[in-house]
C-alpha cells in the first residue's frame, strides 16, 4: 500500500468538499474492492475519504411505495431489514448472496453500486427493479447508470446517498456463484411490476449488467417460467475467461433466468 | 489401551495455542535489529537480463542494500539443487540446470527473483524495489510441457535439447507388448493430471540472523526437513559450514509438500544478512506463495490396460510427460518416476507394466511434491483405466476388481515395489455396505425426477509411504537416507522429553508421540514433550513428508524406549537388590519377578541421575538414549473410496452427496486425528477434482495468480465424510503402522471422476470438471441409465 492522507468527513458536504479538493482521492465505503487493490499496490490513491462517520446514510426505509436504502447500508444489515424481508423479499435476498459473513458485515450497497464490478449482485437488482440512484446533485434511473464494465453515470465530486426501489409484486434472484471468488459467474434478477416487466442479467455480459428484452417480452405474455422455454441468448458479447466459456454463461442466462421467475411465481 | 494410551482419541495439545493465536511462526518471531526484505521479480516468463540499475533504489528513504544477481554470483554462492538422480534410459543421467537464487542471465518464469531490497521497514523495502530498473530482452515462452519437446521450440536452458530432463521408464516393454497383442480387450485413456497450488495457509517466510561476534548463522524458516535444508545450505549452496548454521522451524501452518524443499529466499536472506550484518527477514505475501511455491503434479498421460475375455488384467502401459517447471526442485526428479511409475499395479495382480515418464523444462513455477506426491497421479490412472475397463467390458466395476485383486501377501509387483501386507477386499466390501451401493439405483431414479443425474465411483488405491529402507532408496537414486531419529531424555523427576528428526505442520506429533511415550512408560501423558525443528537441539532427522512420521519416526521413539527401558532396569536392579534378568517392567513399575519388591519409573529415572546405588564402574548414571531407525520396506495403506454425485442437468454443478473412506492404515495411534488427516486429503483431492487447476496463459503468465480465479476447497463443496477402517498391520515397522497422511488425496480424484463420468454417461471429462467442463461434456453425451 502507498501512503495517503485519510479524511472521516460526517456530512455529505464536507465529503464532496474533500473529493473536490483531492482530484486522485477515492471514497471509502465498505472497502472490499478498493483495500485489495490497494494492498496490492495496483490502487494508489492520495487521499482516502471515509464515509463510515457520515450521518444519515445508513439504513433501510419504506417509503410509500419504494424501498429507500441509505448508500452506506451494510449487506447484512440489508438482508436482515425486516421491512425489506415483508414488501420486497426478492430485494432482501440479493445482499445475502454476496460473499462470506465478513464480506457482509462491511460492504455497503453503495460500494458495491459505484464499482460497478462487472460480476456484482447489486448492478443486477438495481437493472432488474427499475431503482432510481440518488446522489448529492441529482437522481438517474438505473438504465442511466450503469454505463459498462466498472463504469457508471456518475460525475467527478458526484456521491451516491441512496438507493430507492420501486416495490415490485413479483421479484427474485438467482444467482450462479464463481467457484474462487463466489461473485456471479452469471446472476439474473426478474421483476413483475404492473406491466414493467424487467430481466437484468449479471456477471454474464462483457459490458457489465444488460436486460435481455426478449424475455422480457415473452413474459409479458404470461409471467411464468413456461414463457421463457426454448428463448436463449446469443453467445457473442458475453464474458470469457477460464471458468466459463461465452456459449456456458449464455446458456446459464437462460437456465437462471427461468428459475428466476419460477421462484418469483412461487 | 490406556485412556492416552495408543488408540486413545486424545484431543490434540497443540491446538491450544493454535486456536488461541498463540503459536509461533516464523513470521512472529521478531530479533533486535530486523531489517525486511522486498524481492525483484521477474514479470516476464522468459527473458534475457541485459542489466539491473539498483541507483534509485538505494537513494530511497530506509534502504539498507539492494543486492541483485550479479552480487550474488560475485559472492560465489552456489546453486539449488535437486537431491535425487534420476538416469535416462540410455543411461544418461538427468540434466540438471543451474538454478541461481538470484538470477543474472535469464530468467525463466514470472516470479524469478533478479534481486532484493533490504530496508528498515518492509514498505520501505517494497517502495525501493520499485524503483530498481532491470532492462529484460523478453524471450518466448513455453508453458505446455508437450510443446515443449516439440522440434523449434524455445530452449530453455543451454545444452538442454528439447528441454529433456530426463526419459525414465520402468517394467518390461517386451513382455507388456506381448501381453497387449494378446489381449481381448484394450481400454486406452488419455489423462491431463492437472496443475496444483499448494496454497498453505502460512506463507513462507525466512529470518536470517548474523552474528558476527561467533560467525554463526541462524535461519528461522518454514520448512518441513530443517536439518535437510541446513544440509543442503551448507554443503551445497556453500553458504556456511554446516556447525557453523543453525536452522530452526518453528511453528509451520500448513506444508502438503511444499515446505519440504530448499528455496531461494532462504539462501538470499542468509547472504543478505551475512552482508549487512543484520537480522534479514522475508514473509511472501499470497501472490508471491502462488508465483513461487513449488507447484504439483502436471502430468500428461496415455495410458492403456489390456484385459482377457474374464476381465483378468494381463498388462499396463502408460507414457507420461511430467512438467518439473523453470527449475529442477529439491525432490522433483523422484514424483514422477519412483514415487509414480512404482505405484501402477494398484491393488492388481498384473503380470506385465511398462512406464515411460519424460521430465520437461518449460517457463513455469517449479514443480514437486505436494501431497500424494506421484502417487495421486498414479492412482489416477490405474482407478480410471479400471473403472472405464469395467463399464466397456460390461463388467461390474466392484467385479472387475474383485477379479484382479492382490489376495496373498508379500505380493512382488512387476514394478519394483513388495507389497507385504493388505486385504483390499475386506476394505472394499465395508465401503460397498457402508455407502449403501444396493439403493444407489433407487437414488438415481429419484434423482432424474428432480432434474439431476447421480452417479457412483469407485477408487480402490494403494500408496507407499514411509519411503525406505536407506539402501534402497539410495539405489534408486536418492541423496539422502529415509531412517528417522529420536532422543528419548528422562528426567531426574521422571518426566520425559522426546527429540525427534521428524517435523510437525499440522499433524499433531505432539499428541501422538506423547501418547506413545505414555503407553510405554506408564507415565502421565502430560508428562511428555515433543521435541522438534531445531538443528541445535534435535540430532540430524529427516523431517516430514511422504506420510513418514508414524512408520518412521514413531518406530525410532521405540527402538529409544527399548534402550531406555534396558538402561532404566539395570538401575531398578541396583535399587532393588536383585539380578537385572529378574526385573520385570509394567505399568510405569519396575518389579521383582515374583515378589513385591517395586520402583516406580519415577524413583528409577532419579536414581539414575543420583547414582547413589551403584557405582560409575558398574554403570553409567543418567537416563537418555538415542535410536536412528530404518525401516525394511516402505508401507502400503490402501483402501476404498466410494463417491457418489448428483450432477444438475442444466448447469453442469456436480454435488457431492455422499462420501465414503474405508482405509487401512495399519496401526492407529489416534482414532480422531487420523479421521481429521482423512477428511483433509479427501478436501484436497476433491479440491483436484472439482475445484483447482493452475492456468498459465500460453506467454506464460499465470492466470490462476489469486484466490479470486484459484478455487480452493470449501466447507460447502464437501459432504459429511463416512469414514471407517480396517487394519491390517505393516510387518515392517515395531508399531506396525502405514501412515494415513496422504489416503484421502491419493484417493478422491479418481473416485470423483468416475462417479461423474458415470452419471453423465462420457469418459470425456478432464479435471478440474468444473460445471462448465461438465455441461460441456453433457452436450455431446447420453446419459446412462439406472442399472
Amino acid at each position: 500500500m502507498y501512503n495517503f492522507t485519510f479524511h472521516r468527513p460526517t456530512t455529505v458536504r464536507q465529503a464532496a468538499g474533500l473529493l473536490a479538493r483531492n482530484p486522485e482521492g477515492k471514497l471509502l465505503a465498505g472497502g472490499h474492492s478498493l483495500i485489495p487493490v490497494m494492498k496490492q499496490r495496483l490502487a494508489s490513491p492520495t487521499a482516502i475519504i471515509d464515509l463510515s462517520q457520515v450521518e444519515g446514510m445508513a439504513g433501510v426505509e419504506q417509503k410509500g411505495r419504494s424501498i429507500v436504502i441509505g448508500a452506506m447500508t451494510r449487506h447484512a444489515d440489508v438482508a436482515n431489514s425486516t421491512v425489506l424481508q415483508q414488501a420486497l423479499p426478492g430485494l432482501a435476498a440479493v445482499p445475502g448472496a454476496i460473499g462470506d459473513p465478513q464480506v457482509r458485515n462491511r460492504g455497503t450497497i453503495g460500494g458495491s453500486i459505484a464499482n460497478n464490478d462487472p460480476n456484482a449482485d447489486y448492478p443486477a437488482a438495481c437493472l432488474g427493479l427499475g431503482a432510481t440512484i440518488i446522489t448529492n446533485k441529482r437522481r438517474i434511473a438505473a438504465d442511466d447508470f450503469f454505463t459498462g464494465m466498472f463504469s457508471t453515470a456518475l460525475e467527478d465530486g458526484e456521491i451516491i446517498t441512496k438507493v430507492s426501489f420501486p416495490i415490485a409484486k413479483k421479484a427474485a434472484y438467482e444467482k450462479f456463484k464463481h467457484p474462487a471468488s463466489g461473485f456471479a459467474l452469471v446472476g439474473v434478477f426478474v421483476s413483475k411490476r404492473g406491466s414493467d416487466i424487467r430481466v437484468a442479467v449479471t456477471g454474464a455480459g462483457a459490458n457489465g449488467v444488460f436486460r435481455v428484452k426478449s424475455f422480457e417480452e415473452a413474459l409479458k405474455k404470461r409471467f411464468a417460467a413456461k414463457s421463457l422455454d426454448g428463448l436463449s441468448i446469443p453467445a457473442t458479447g458475453m464474458n470469457s475467461d477460464i471458468h466459463a466459456s461465452p456459449e456456458y454463461r449464455a446458456h446459464l442466462v437462460s437456465v437462471l433466468a427461468r428459475r428466476a421467475v419460477a421462484k418469483a411465481t412461487a | 489401551m490406556s485412556a492416552t494410551g495408543i488408540g486413545a482419541t486424545v484431543r490434540r495439545k497443540e491446538d491450544f495455542r493454535f486456536i488461541t493465536g498463540q503459536g509461533q511462526y516464523t513470521d512472529d518471531v521478531v530479533r533486535p535489529g530486523e531489517t525486511r526484505a522486498a524481492f525483484v521479480r521477474s514479470p516476464h516468463a522468459s527473458a534475457k537480463i541485459k542489466s539491473v540499475d539498483a541507483g534509485a533504489a538505494k537513494k530511497m528513504p530506509g534502504v539498507v542494500a539492494v543486492l541483485t544477481g550479479f552480487d550474488l554470483a560475485k559472492d560465489k554462492i552456489g546453486n539449488l539443487i535437486c537431491g535425487w538422480m534420476i538416469h535416462s534410459k540410455d543411461g544418461s543421467p538427468m540434466k540438471m540446470a543451474p538454478h541461481p537464487a538470484l538470477a543474472s542471465g535469464t530468467v525463466n518464469h514470472v516470479g524469478d527473483a533478479v534481486a532484493v531490497v533490504i530496508g528498515e521497514t518492509l514498505a520501505q523495502a517494497r517502495d525501493a524495489a520499485e524503483k530498481v530498473k532491470v532492462d529484460y530482452e523478453v524471450l518466448t515462452a513455453v508453458v505446455d510441457p508437450a510443446k515443449a519437446q516439440a522440434a523449434g521450440a524455445p530452449q530453455i536452458h543451454p545444452d538442454i535439447a528439447k528441454n529433456t530432463i530426463y526419459q525414465w521408464h520402468l517394467g518390461d516393454a517386451k513382455a507388456t507388448d506381448a501381453a497387449f497383442a494378446a489381449a481381448k480387450h484394450v481400454t486406452k485413456l488419455d489423462i491431463v493430471n492437472n496443475r496444483l497450488v499448494p496454497n498453505a495457509i502460512e506463507p513462507r517466510a525466512a529470518l536470517a540472523e548474523y552474528d558476527a561476534g561467533t560467525d554463526n548463522l541462524t535461519l528461522w524458516n518454514t520448512s518441513q526437513n530443517p536439518h535437510v535444508a541446513r544440509l543442503v545450505i551448507a554443503a551445497f549452496v556453500g553458504m556456511a559450514p554446516e556447525h557453523k548454521l543453525r536452522v530452526i522451524a518453528p511453528d509451520v501452518g500448513g506444508g502438503f509438500g511444499s515446505k519440504i524443499f530448499i528455496y531461494p529466499e532462504e539462501v538470499v536472506c542468509l547472504w543478505a544478512s551475512r552482508k549487512v550484518k543484520r537480522p534479514v527477514k522475508w514473509t511472501a505475501d499470497r501472490s508471491e506463495s502462488f508465483l513461487t511455491d513449488a507447484h504439483g503434479r502436471d502430468h500428461v498421460t496415455h495410458a492403456e490396460l489390456a484385459l482377457d475375455a474374464n476381465g483378468k488384467i494381463l498388462a499396463l502401459r502408460a507414457k507420461t510427460i511430467a512438467n518439473l517447471g523453470a527449475y529442477m526442485s529439491t525432490f522433483s526428479s523422484s514424483v514422477p518416476t519412483y514415487l509414480y511409475g512404482t505405484l501402477l499395479s494398484g491393488q492388481y495382480d498384473i503380470p506385465s507394466i511398462y512406464c515411460e515418464v519424460d521430465a520437461v523444462y518449460t517457463n513455469t513455477a517449479p514443480v514437486d511434491a505436494y501431497r500424494g506426491a506421484g502417487r495421486p497421479e498414479a492412482t489416477f490412472v490405474v482407478e480410471r483405466l479400471v473403472e472405464v475397463a469395467a463399464r466397456q467390458m460390461g463388467i461390474e466395476p466392484t467385479e472387475l476388481r474383485k477379479r484382479n485383486f492382490i489376495k496373498s501377501f508379500p505380493h512382488q509387483t512387476p514394478v519394483i515395489m513388495a507389497y507385504d501386507a493388505g486385504d483390499y477386499l475386506a476394505s472394499l466390501k465395508k465401503a460397498v455396505e457402508a455407502a449403501d451401493v444396493k439403493g444407489f439405483a433407487k437414488r438415481k431414479r429419484e434423482a432424474v425426477r428432480h432434474g439431476k443425474l447421480r452417479g457412483l465411483g469407485y477408487s480402490t488405491y494403494i500408496e507407499a509411504c514411509g519411503i525406505a529402507p536407506s539402501q534402497a532408496v539410495g539405489s534408486l537414486g536418492a541423496g539422502v537416507g529415509l531412517w528417522e531419529s529420536a532422543e528419548v531424555r528422562v528426567n531426574p523427576t521422571g518426566s520425559v522429553e522426546v527429540l525427534t528428526g521428524c517435523h510437525a505442520h499440522g499433524q499433531g506429533h505432539e499428541t501422538t508421540f506423547a501418547q506413545l511415550v505414555s503407553e510405554r512408560l506408564g507415565i502421565p501423558f502430560e508428562n511428555v514433550s515433543i521435541v522438534h525443528g531445531d538443528t541445535d537441539k534435535v540430532q540430524f532427522g529427516m523431517g516430514t513428508y511422504g506420510s513418514r512420521s508414524g512408520a518412521v519416526g514413531m518406530s525410532a521413539i521405540v527402538k529409544a524406549l527399548d534402550k531406555v527401558e534396558a538402561k532404566a532396569k539395570k538401575v531398578a536392579a541396583f535399587m532393588l537388590e536383585a539380578a537385572e534378568s529378574d526385573i520385570e517392567f509394567k505399568d510405569g513399575k519396575f518389579t521383582v519377578a515374583g515378589t513385591d519388591k517395586s520402583a516406580a519409573f519415577a524413583d528409577v529415572a532419579l536414581n539414575a541421575y543420583i547414582a547413589h546405588k551403584f557405582t560409575g564402574a558398574e554403570l553409567e548414571p543418567g537416563l537418555k538414549e538415542t535410536s536412528f531407525y530404518d525401516p525394511t520396506n516402505f508401507t502400503f495403506p490402501a483402501g476404498c473410496h466410494i463417491c457418489e454425485v448428483e450432477v444438475d442437468i442444466e448447469t453442469g454443478k456436480t454435488e457431492i452427496v455422499n462420501w465414503t473412506a474405508v482405509d487401512d492404515f495399519g496401526t492407529v495411534i489416534n482414532p480422531m486425528i487420523v479421521e481429521g488427516q482423512v477428511h483433509g486429503g479427501i478436501a484436497q483431492g476433491v479440491g483436484q477434482a472439482l475445484l483447482e487447476g493452475a492456468v498459465y496463459s500460453k506467454e506464460g503468465q499465470l492466470v490462476t495468480g489469486s484466490m479470486m480465479d484459484y478455487t480452493m476447497p470449501r466447507a460447502h463443496d464437501l459432504p459429511s465424510f463416512h469414514v471407517g477402517l480396517t487394519e491390517t498391520k505393516s510387518p515392517s515397522n515395531p508399531l506396525g503402522i502405514k501412515g494415513c497422511g496422504e489416503a484421502g488425496a491419493i484417493a478422491a480424484p479418481a473416485a470423483v471422476i468416475n462417479a461423474i463420468t458415470d452419471a453423465i454417461g462420457t469418459e470425456n471429462l478432464a479435471m478440474p470438471a468444473t460445471a462448465n467442463a461438465v455441461w460441456t461434456a453433457l452436450q455431446g453425451a447420453k446419459p446412462r441409465q439406472a442399472a
